[in-house]
């Protein structure tokens, strides 16, 4: 994967002057409860710049709950999430969103009828600033907005090597594909902070290795944060500066990846099962996308 | 790979380079344009010279009708923006159309003895019929956009219910039930569009006249609609009608991108009221009924969800489909006139037709005539590796 701009170039926003010790992101007693089942039970963490932060634990442990309340999409019952220094909890996902937090999900959350180009443009909502009418007109400020975020845009999609599916509707494309192309998508929201839920799952062994590059590459060129939820523990061990594994809700081991991997609560508990990958229905859904060939994006 | 994304290949790759490959770009600025190939450029440009030579020759029956198609296309358009872009289903359509009709009336209109009207000038009243419908959009949307699916539906029709009785009693403005009012007079500094002119030194029916106005105004409305559809705004409506979560946490704002998509589509929907009314000549409360509205979903659906071409091409199919089967009623046996003879009457088959290719529309080609269009453009496109 030869790209010529760095990322840092191209992604000026995705460092935060902190003062030393400062986490990005400060994690505390968070709760979160679906009728009796404890989905989050007073797990903390802190996570640094430029980290490179893990969690791991069996499904259903609570991994992707505690991504969902970052991002604002659950409401925990207790607990507080410090966001260079803000809380999030209560806060409207999409301000969280323009504070600098992105994300990838579990399972794919693409705008399959739009192009990869749209997606991406989309992941850069926040970045163009002009009101609905320049928009109509689509001259000065609104065309020169589209034009930067366009050139943009085209260096992620370069960095990600899907030159190709450019103008196809992502619905079409396949699933490793699109995992790139939602990686992309939360890189062009230029991030502070980024949550990657278990990126390379259902991904075949060149894939996750294009995978692991690609965040080597973000981790080396950017000063962003990231928290990877992960299943495969061989990318885990080899990419994390430290790992936090959660059984239950509950958080049962943090530290090195070695230490973790010692720990024998982490051993007992954890049996390093993976997901099965996308459900029956999502394929399906492929399926029937790719039937329905040409799709349309006016 | 090469150090520069393929489309800045070149900064000016010359004619001959470019020729058999309309989708090479030279730059980003080409590549994000409406008229992005030559051919679109070219009939676009061929489609409006025939409009324009139109209403100099047609009977002045057709050239009516013809506005009726560009105004149908405007309120479809803006029927599009909530419904087809922004996912966001209104059974509403009728109300907004009858908020802009009766808001141009009361202030192009003339008064009488039981009605208001100020008579001003149309580039007062048409835009402000627009602007009215708008305001209520805003002040509805908050409500609407707390709800999804078949209550958005429901929402929206309570909407026509209460606009429709609000309508009838509202009679200093409308007339009344059954009475109705005349509408705004289309004057533009003394200048009336709805009469017999001489443009270019040939004289024109009044039909011809305002053709031409609503002609030139759709095609303005369509290219701001276009244009916005490409905008960051255009992207949000597609981003909240596929995945409302995602694209919260994408960072786009779900209350302000639907309350703008109900706003822009009944300004959209006053207009075309607003023009509608003039066309009608009198204006009843009853002519802004749920069915009015379904004439618009009609257009959506048979023109092609989401895309502002199919708007038009669904208006033309909806206003003259009515025609087509009437004037096939004189040689089909089968189908009686409007009296009654016949084992069907017009009025009957135009119901059942309009319905039957709804739900067929719904089921074979969600994307409409639009989307058959592009099926067909691809099959040649890629002919003879069609498949
Ligand atoms: N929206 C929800 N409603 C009810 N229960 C949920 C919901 N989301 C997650 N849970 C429950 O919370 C627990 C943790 O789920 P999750 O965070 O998805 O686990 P993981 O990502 O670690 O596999 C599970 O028991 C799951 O059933
Ligand atoms: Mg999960």
């Amino acid at each position: 994967m030869v790209h010529v701009r760095p990322l840092s170039d191209t992604l000026t926003g995705t460092s935060v002057d902190l003062p030393a010790g400062q986490p990005i992101i400060e994690v505390t007693d968070l709760e979160l409860r679906f009728g009796g089942t404890r989905a989050i039970d007073g797990v903390g963490f802190a996570v640094a710049q430029r980290e490179l932060f893990a969690i791991i634990g069996p499904n259903g442990a609570g991994k992707t709950s505690i991504f969902n309340c970052i991002s604002g999409v659950y409401r925990p019952q207790a607990g507080s999430i410090r966001f260079l220094g803000e809380e999030l909890i209560g806060q409207r996902p999409d301000l969280t969103a323009d504070r600098g937090v992105s994300r990838m999900f579990q399972n794919i959350e693409l705008f399959d009828n739009l192009t990869v180009l749209d997606n991406l443009m989309l992941g850069r909502h926040q970045h163009l600033h002009y009101g609905p009418v320049a928009g109509m007109l689509y001259r000065g400020k609104a065309q020169r907005a589209e034009l930067a975020n366009r050139r943009i845009v085209e260096d992620l999609i370069d960095f990600l090597g899907i030159e190709k599916f450019r103008k196809f509707p992502v619905g079409m494309l396949p699933y490793g594909v699109k995992k790139r192309v939602e990686l992309g998508r939360a890189l062009a929201m230029e991030p502070k902070l980024l949550l990657l839920d278990e990126p390379v799952a259902g991904m075949n062994v060149e894939e996750t290795e294009d995978m692991a590059r690609f965040i080597l590459d973000i981790r080396s060129e950017l000063d962003l944060a990231m928290i990877m939820v992960e299943h495969d523990m061989g990318l885990v061990m080899d990419l994390a500066d430290r790992v936090m594994v959660l059984d239950f809700g509950r958080r049962i081991s943090l530290g090195s990846p070695e230490h973790v991997q010692r720990d024998p609560e982490v051993i007992r508990a954890y049996l390093g099962e993976g997901d099965s990958g996308p459900s029956l229905e999502e394929q399906a859904a492929d399926a029937e996308a790719l039937a329905a060939t040409e799709e349309v994006t006016p | 790979m090469t150090g520069q994304p393929s489309t800045t290949l070149a900064p000016k790759a010359s004619r001959a380079t470019r020729r058999g490959r309309p989708e090479l770009y030279t730059d980003y600025r080409a590549d994000q344009a409406i008229w992005n190939t030559p051919a679109k450029r070219f009939w676009t440009a061929a489609l409006v010279l025939v409009g324009l030579y139109l209403p100099f020759t047609l009977s002045r029956d057709l050239t009516g009708l013809l506005t009726l198609v560009f105004i149908y296309a405007i309120g479809g358009i803006g029927l599009n923006l909530v419904t087809g872009y922004a996912g966001q289903v209104s059974l509403g359509h009728a109300f907004f159309l009858g908020l802009g009709a009766y808001t141009a009336a009361f202030l192009g209109g003339e008064p009488s003895g039981t009605v208001r009207g100020l008579e001003l000038d149309l580039l007062i009243w048409l835009p402000m019929a627009g602007i009215v419908p708008a305001f209520v959009g805003l002040l509805v949307a908050p409500l609407a956009a707390r709800v999804r699916g078949l209550y958005l539906a429901i929402l929206t029709l309570g909407l026509v219910f209460m606009g429709e009785h609000l309508f009838k009693e509202a009679r200093t403005f409308t007339g009344g039930p059954g009475v109705g009012r005349a509408p705004a007079e289309p004057v533009v500094f003394g200048y009336n569009l709805y009469a017999r002119q001489t443009i270019l030194g040939v004289e024109l029916p009044r039909e011809s006249v305002f053709y031409l106005f609503c002609f030139a105004l759709m095609i303005g409305m369509a290219i701001l609609a276009r244009n916005l559809a490409r905008s960051r705004w255009g992207r949000a409506f597609a981003a909240v009608r596929d995945r409302d979560i995602a694209a919260e946490v994408m960072g786009v704002p779900l209350l302000r991108t639907k309350t703008l998509a109900f706003v822009l589509s009944s300004f959209f929907a006053g207009i075309a009221g607003a023009l509608l009314s003039v066309v009608i000549g009198r204006i009843t409360p009853e002519n802004w009924n749920l069915l009015l509205s379904i004439d618009f979903l009609a257009v959506i659906l048979i023109g092609g969800i989401a895309t502002i071409s199919g708007s038009l091409i669904g208006a033309a199919f909806v206003v003259l489909l009515p025609r087509g089967v009437e004037w096939a009623s004189g040689y089909v046996p089968f189908i009686g006139g409007a009296g009654g003879s016949g084992f069907i009457s017009v009025f009957q088959l135009q119901g059942i037709l309009f319905g039957a290719l709804i739900v067929l529309f719904i089921v074979v080609e969600p994307r409409g005539l639009f989307g058959m269009w592009l099926r067909i453009r691809n099959y040649w496109k890629a002919w003879p590796f069609s498949y």
